[in-house]
């Protein structure tokens, strides 16, 4: 029997630690927005972000008034910082969908703690990566022209391009991301309305919740949405990066025109964006005081699928090799040679294979997975790794391509530093502000995970096979707490 | 007791009473009922009667429309408006027009499953005579309510009230309308 129970422990751990009611997890995660004192640090953070994020301003204000010159970008490499950093954000965005639909659809519990600011970080990192395309068109003020809407020019957006299908992929994904994030928040966004006390508070947030009171009757439509929403946003964020890695595997460059491009860029986002979860929760739950939510058992999950998705990503640089020597064409065999030792960039492949190869090996054992300090350190050091893999693909393909007499090096200016930073502040900017006005954590899905939300069905055995009905939340805990009871 | 009344709200304190209550309000013939929780519960649906939602078929209708919608418009662009040969393909390069077609299915069909409940279900109204119980005010926390509506056929003034508090409940509301 106690084995049993061991093993049911190891097969479910608990979701939530400690002795908790509906009422406290829903004080505990609310006075954060609501009661408690903001801390000092929130104010540190906070100005330390927004003092980084001037420095995104100040570059795009100069880059509107000047052009797009004042970047390293040349010829023969177009393409440079901008499109290694929308790529950077837009792969890291890529987590928080796969946290609140893939993991839902897959009726993993650990997703919900997590999901609220997985899904926040992704939005933010959309509006950071849609920064670069949109600069780069160098007059943003036509970025409309994008769009297909019938004009005085008589001209169309041209859709055989994968540019195209990049503005509707990201323009959708942004889209879908904000109204996800949204559905989720509005039972939460009552909870707080309902706990207000400040007049003005209460107010937006009862504009906000749209008069949200829990009935059965809404709350079922809700689940069945918020299910088709996770059911549509998988494929969608699928196809997101897969649409990215087209913007090069559709060109005829060697190094960019690639078949495993789409599944190689789909791991790389989600690995990238486990990272970031990691960097921002790990922090979160210490300084927010959130451990029993955000427990260790979290965190080594995340450490797992960092490991796993880092390992298709590797796969994905062993196949890159493999192609360049198998395909006997000699571009192909030259790209190979020019990227891992025979070029000038050299070294930024090793440092790629050391950060995205070699450090996430440690996470094979128990002991780096269960470390804080090390799962933050190896979160760090893969999105460094991450940046480079980026790098390695755009730069070093472009700098040497078909024709020796356009060959040139490439060196990134101050700007194209300052913008890339300005972006970090940016980011974290808008991660202050949500977690000092919206409840960081999701507060109805954390109920569903006590024990007290099950309904006890034993009096009632003659309704039970009538309760069949798909459970996006219950079903697992629902198991795991009838074979503990046996 | 009070005349103008819009029902009676009984406030549970687990969900499994919410669930019996539910059985018992809904075998004893009364229609026009609700159950307010802080969380979803499934075993509610077929306790109340709530029937099964049309909304998946507004998704999926929804999706197809996007997905029209994405073929006409660049057929329209790219073979009626427009014609021009770019990269030697033809003017109906269907392989080239799917991803934007996928991204338009997704996103009426997101467009439908959000708006589409929110509207379903009678949002944005930020008044409701519920909101009047000051208890209710912990429907959004941790306990659980019951509500017959007047409007219900069998609702008596007394007789429901009787019988709400029949049900276990920790107390028994009027709202007022």
């Amino acid at each position: 029997m106690q084995e049993v129970k061991k093993i049911q422990k190891n097969l479910h751990p608990p979701m939530v630690e400690g002795d908790h009611s509906f009422a406290s997890v829903t004080d505990i995660i609310s006075d954060r927005t609501l009661k408690k004192r903001t801390p000092y640090g929130w104010f540190i953070g906070f100005a330390l972000a927004f003092m980084v994020a001037q420095s995104l301003l100040f570059t795009v204000v100069y880059l509107v008034i000047t052009g797009i010159g004042i970047w390293g970008n040349n010829q023969p490499v177009g393409w440079a910082f901008d499109i290694i950093n929308f790529v950077w954000w837009i792969g890291i965005g890529h987590a928080g969908t796969l946290i609140s639909a893939i993991l839902l659809l897959m009726n993993q519990k650990w997703r919900t703690s997590i999901n609220r600011f997985a899904e926040a970080m992704t939005l933010f990192a959309v509006a950071c990566a849609g920064l670069f395309p949109l600069l780069h068109t160098g007059r943003p003020w036509l970025a409309y022209w994008l769009f297909p809407y019938p004009n005085t020019m008589g001209m169309w957006p041209q859709f055989r391009s994968p540019l195209m299908w990049d503005v509707f992929a990201v323009s959708t994904y942004a889209t879908v991301s904000l109204l996800f994030w949204y559905v989720g928040l509005i039972p939460d966004i009552a909870t707080l309305r309902d706990r207000a006390k400040n007049k003005y508070f209460k107010t937006v947030y009862g504009l906000l919740s749209m008069g949200w009171r829990g009935s059965a009757k809404h709350w079922h439509r809700y689940e069945i949405a918020y299910l088709l929403l996770a059911g549509i946003s998988t494929p969608l964020v699928l196809s997101v990066h897969s649409i990215v890695s087209f913007d090069f595997s559709v060109a005829q460059l060697p190094g960019w025109h690639a078949t495993i491009f789409p599944p190689y860029f789909v791991a790389g986002a989600i690995f990238a964006g486990f990272a970031m979860v990691l960097i921002l929760c790990i922090p979160l739950r210490h300084w927010y005081g959130m451990e029993d939510f955000i427990t260790k058992t979290h965190l080594i999950f995340m450490g797992k699928v960092m490991l796993a998705t880092g390992l298709i990503v590797v796969y994905g640089y062993a196949m890159e090799g493999f192609f360049g020597w198998y395909s006997a064409n000699e571009f192909e065999v030259f790209m190979i040679y020019n990227r891992v030792w025979g070029g000038p960039y050299w070294w930024f492949y090793w440092l790629l294979i050391l950060c995205n190869g070699l450090s996430i090996q440690l996470l094979w054992f128990k002991r780096f997975r269960e470390s804080e300090f090390w799962l933050f350190f190896i979160s760090i050091i893969v999105s460094i790794g991450m940046w480079l893999e980026r790098f390695v693909i755009i730069v070093t393909s472009l700098h040497r391509d078909f024709l020796p007499s356009s060959w040139a090096m490439y060196s990134p200016t101050v700007f194209d530093w300052s913008m890339f930073i300005g972006t970090i502040g940016f980011f974290f900017t808008l991660l202050f502000l949500f977690v000092r006005f919206l409840p960081v954590i999701s507060i109805f899905e954390v109920r569903t995970l006590l024990p007290d939300a099950q309904v006890n069905h034993g009096h009632h055995g003659a309704h039970g096979e009538l309760n069949d009905r798909p459970n996006a939340f219950n079903e697992s805990i629902n198991d795991a707490q009838g074979a503990e009871e046996k | 007791m009070n005349d103008n009344i819009y029902g009676y709200l009984a406030e549970f304190d687990t969900p499994t009473q919410l669930v019996e209550a539910a059985r018992k309000v809904r075998l004893a013939g009364y229609t026009k009922t609700d159950a307010f929780s802080p969380f979803p519960i499934h075993e509610i649906d077929e306790a109340l009667g709530i029937k099964r939602s049309i909304l998946p078929f507004l998704v999926f209708a929804g999706g197809v429309t996007g997905l029209l919608t994405g073929l006409a418009l660049q057929w329209f662009v790219h073979v009626f408006d427009y014609p021009i040969i770019v990269g030697g393909r033809p003017y109906f390069s269907l392989p080239s027009f799917i991803p934007p077609m996928f991204e338009l299915t997704i996103l009426f069909a997101a467009f439908t499953a959000v708006f589409g409940m929110i509207l379903l279900n009678g949002l944005p109204k930020p008044y409701h005579p519920v909101f009047n119980v000051p208890r209710f005010a912990l429907a959004t926390r941790e306990k659980f309510f019951l509500l017959i509506e007047r409007q219900d056929p069998k609702f008596d003034l007394q007789e429901t009230r009787n019988f709400m508090q029949s049900l276990n409940a920790q107390e028994v509301f009027d709202v007022d309308e």
